[in-house]
């Protein structure tokens, strides 16, 4: 590969956002006939990388070449005549116009000014049958399925001169044949010269499609492989910004342990779920919970974890399996029912499931308390200030007083907030989804400080972080998931870092 | 001045001033403006008018305080006041001594049930089928009209039934009944957003309903709840209504309410993104939009004008509620110290 030219070839790129540094000297080359896979955690800049490449963003530094010639694409459109398509991960196409339509919409053939119909059918019907697909192209794409669908928006892309196709987690959506069918197409497009670049975070597809990776970690290049020389363990240990050799027990094995024996002698099962699933969410699972029990969840971005806390928190409503609650069966078909079961949940998205910005810090803290006692049980004031002002002592929230608007607080204070809101329902389970992200390091800290008191006092916590350097600190048992499976639980001697790398991986 | 700069903090100070500022240009340039007379012992003039004639936008304005809290909109309460109206019309009858056909507190309660059902259907839309708000009411905004025609046999009704007047034309203890009217209803709303926890779900399922799901309350209740009262008012404001001109006509009663309602609780603090609500800012919008016909009117201006001049009012009021104006605004006076 290395005597050929790149079509694309991208070299020491920089980007800036206010107060970020999203991408720093990125180097990234994309050749004929390949398909690229590109790597890294959340906020490890492939979004941005890809907006620079199709101009939607504009590099503060480095230069991109197209085929050996400097290119400049200032808008998507400028990079679509290039050359260049992406197929974004929320499909944009009208689901009420014909598939045709759909192909052609925008650049519709015509004949003395007016749409040619037939042309346009007979060739929308040619590109699909490139793509190996024989659909009737004047029915409307609502009637075919969302694999389909994806074949469309690839076929509206491939009519141009397309060299490179960029497919931005285009299987996140299909079920299992309906990904073997795009595999198909994109290995098809890849034997006829075009330079597909995928974005996935399913580790298993992109060992079966890609030929090459490349890694970003927190908007830095960390390096190109061949797939095939790549092992799977090496992968993640880059993509985590990890060697392999570093892998050791963390942070108070003893504590850790001590608090394991201490929940196995109380022995109060408090939460189980047996082949609770959700089809096209997660895969049945069982799960049990000790009284205080921390169970972390350990997975990659996109693994089941978050679909994990919902299904339990009946946000989404599970299609088989069972949840009990200390031992009795319950029905949990809203957050409400599992918050009267004595469930708490924090969403990982704190400004758009969690924090109610312009109520007080007061009344976000007791709202939930609040909806568990009824509309007509209201907290008096002198009450609700009561809490408050107990919950932000206790917890340590930084505020001159609790009458302030929730928007006014930092992050890992907003943090505390939703766990202040949780903590005054009396819950005997809680979740919580990402505590500690997007806080400072000494909150996330204060956060895990209180989550291990919390257990002390025999709170049954499930504990979910991107960082299994936290789950590792926190849990007595981790459950790891992979591509929306629960693979293995871990529990003492395993419990490490290469411990949950190799279960990721698939070794044992 | 603390108490001038925690004063001006309060929601509720900004419509007053307003309100004020249309006074005190009154007060100058109209004649006899707050004179008020003492006739057969109640209270007559220009600034008693303008409460009675402010009754019917302010009992809409109450239910539709919560229905914006809940970052959503009513445009079918004019329609409704029309349904409101023909219903109880017909219920008492036109018959010219003045015998009602049927008991007048029933026909009442007859209005305001029908009223209550389609504030119902509107809720029913809104929260079960997932439609958006204006959609939603839209619908009954439309169909609304002609229900209200049916209902009255597309004539126009007069009524003769002397004590119905009592609502829209009587006074009491010196001042217009229909002022009881509102401030029972304001009062009585009041209570039951301010004194249970009601008035903070709603406000939470305004500014994120996700959020507010999550935390255990059942959106869709409350949704269907603010719609259902919405009705309610709409349904006593048509009784006000019918009662001050002794009439229904389905085509006009109520004719562009909704949109005076809405500027009324707009201009009083609420946002139309929801949230915070203010029940006697509404009032108080409610009355500055009647103290500015009111005051247009008094200056002989031509009523085809009159709309152009509330139209650029209800403009400015966009404006300064629009975040990007005010920065816009700030930054053309090169003030660096515009807080978010």
């Amino acid at each position: 590969m290395s005597g050929m030219t790149p079509i694309v070839e991208m070299k020491k790129i920089n980007k800036f956002f206010p107060g970020v540094k999203a991408l720093s000297g990125v180097d990234f080359r994309l050749f004929e006939g390949e398909v690229h896979a590109l790597m890294g955690q959340n906020g490890a800049g492939k979004s941005t990388l890809v907006k620079v490449m199709t101009g939607v963003y504009k590099q503060d530094a480095g230069e991109m070449l197209l085929e050996g010639r400097p290119m400049r694409p200032d808008t998507p459109l400028a990079a679509q005549k290039l050359g260049i398509n992406t197929v974004y991960q929320e499909v944009n196409l009208c689901l009420n116009l014909s598939v045709a339509e759909n192909i052609f919409i925008g650049k519709e053939p015509k004949k003395l000014g007016r749409i040619d119909w037939k042309l346009m059918n007979q060739r929308a019907a040619e590109v699909l049958k490139r793509l190996n697909i024989s659909v009737d192209v004047t029915r409307i794409l609502s009637s075919y399925s969302v694999a389909v669908q994806q074949m469309v928006a690839i076929a509206r892309v491939l009519d141009t001169s397309a060299k490179v196709l960029i497919l931005d987690e285009p299987t996140s959506s299909l079920d299992e044949t309906e990904v073997a069918q795009l595999f198909k197409v994109i290995r098809k497009l890849r034997d006829e010269g075009m330079a597909i670049l995928f974005i996935t975070h399913f580790l298993d597809q992109t060992y079966q499609i890609s030929d090459r990776i490349t890694i970003l970690k927190n908007g830095e290049f960390i390096g190109e492989y061949e797939t095939g020389k790549l092992p799977k363990l090496e992968l993640i240990a880059k993509m985590l910004g990890k060697e392999l050799s570093e892998f050791a027990y963390t942070t108070n094995p003893d504590e850790r342990k001590k608090a394991a024996a201490e929940a196995a002698s109380d022995s109060g099962t408090v939460l189980s779920a047996k082949a609770l699933g959700l089809q096209g969410s997660i895969a049945p699972f069982d799960l049990s919970l000790m009284e205080g029990d921390v169970l972390g969840l350990a997975g990659l971005l996109g693994s089941g974890r978050t679909e994990m806390a919902r299904l339990l928190f009946g946000i989404d409503y599970a299609d088989q399996g069972e949840i009990f609650v200390k031992g009795k069966r319950v029905a949990i078909s809203s957050p409400k029912s599992a918050m009267m079961a004595g469930l708490g949940f924090c969403s990982e998205d704190r400004k758009n499931e969690g924090i109610f910005a312009e109520l007080s810090i007061r009344e976000n803290i007791i709202l939930a308390l609040q909806a568990k006692k009824g509309v007509f049980r209201y907290l008096a004031a002198k009450k609700q200030l009561e809490i408050a002002d107990e919950m932000i002592r206790a917890l340590g929230i930084k505020t001159p007083n609790s009458r302030n608007e929730a928007r006014q607080l930092s992050g890992g204070n907003q943090q505390k907030v939703l766990l202040a809101r949780w903590l005054t329902t009396e819950p005997i389970i809680l979740i919580l989804d990402e505590p500690t992200r997007g806080i400072d390091v000494g909150a996330k800290l204060e956060i895990m400080e209180l989550i291990l008191n919390l257990s002390r006092k025999g709170l049954g916590v499930i504990f979910i972080s991107s960082e299994f350097e936290e789950v590792l600190r926190c849990s007595t048992r981790i459950a790891v998931l992979r591509d929306k499976v629960k693979i293995a639980e871990l529990a003492g001697e395993n419990m490490t870092e290469s411990g949950i790398m190799r279960t990721i991986a698939g070794g044992k | 001045m603390a108490i001038l700069k925690s004063l001006s903090r309060a929601k509720i100070f900004w419509p007053i001033v307003a309100l004020a500022v249309l006074m005190c240009f009154n007060l100058f340039f109209t004649p006899n403006f707050f004179r008020v007379e003492i006739k057969e012992g109640h209270l007559y003039g220009n600034v008693i008018d303008i409460i009675k004639n402010a009754s019917p936008i302010m009992l809409l304005a109450v239910g539709l305080t919560l229905v914006i809290a809940t970052k959503g909109i009513d445009i079918s309460v004019g329609s409704i006041v029309a349904i409101s109206a023909g219903v109880v019309a017909m219920l008492i009858g036109g018959d010219l001594q003045g015998v009602p056909k049927y008991p007048i507190p029933y026909a009442m309660g007859a209005a305001v049930l029908v009223s209550v059902l389609a504030g119902m259907w509107n809720g029913m839309l809104v929260s079960r089928i997932g439609m958006q708000p204006i959609i939603a009411t839209l619908i009954l905004s439309v169909a609304g009209r002609g229900i209200a025609m049916v209902t009255t046999n597309a004539m126009i009704v007069w009524l003769y039934a002397k004590p119905f007047a009592l609502l829209g034309q009587g006074y009491f203890l010196g001042l217009p009944f229909s002022i009881y009217i509102v401030a029972a209803l304001v009062l009585l709303t009041a209570l039951v957003t301010r004194r249970t926890a009601l008035g903070l779900f709603i406000e939470a399922v305004g500014i994120n309903p996700t959020a507010a799901r999550f935390a255990g309350i059942n959106a869709k209740n409350i949704l269907f709840g603010v719609y259902a009262f919405s009705g309610l008012c709409a349904g006593i404001s048509g009784l006000v209504v019918c009662s001050t001109v002794m009439s229904a006509d389905g085509n006009n009663a109520g004719l562009g309410y909704e949109l005076s309602a809405i500027l009324a609780v707009v201009l009083g603090g609420t946002s139309l993104n929801g949230g915070k609500f203010y029940l006697l800012g509404s009032l108080v919008g409610a009355l500055i939009v009647q103290t500015l016909t009111t005051t247009i009117y008094a200056f002989g201006v031509p009523p085809e004008i009159a709309k152009v001049v509330i139209a650029m009012v209800v403009l400015v009021v966009s404006l300064l509620q629009s975040f990007k104006f005010r920065a816009m605004v700030a930054g053309f006076f090169g003030k660096r110290e515009f807080s978010v």
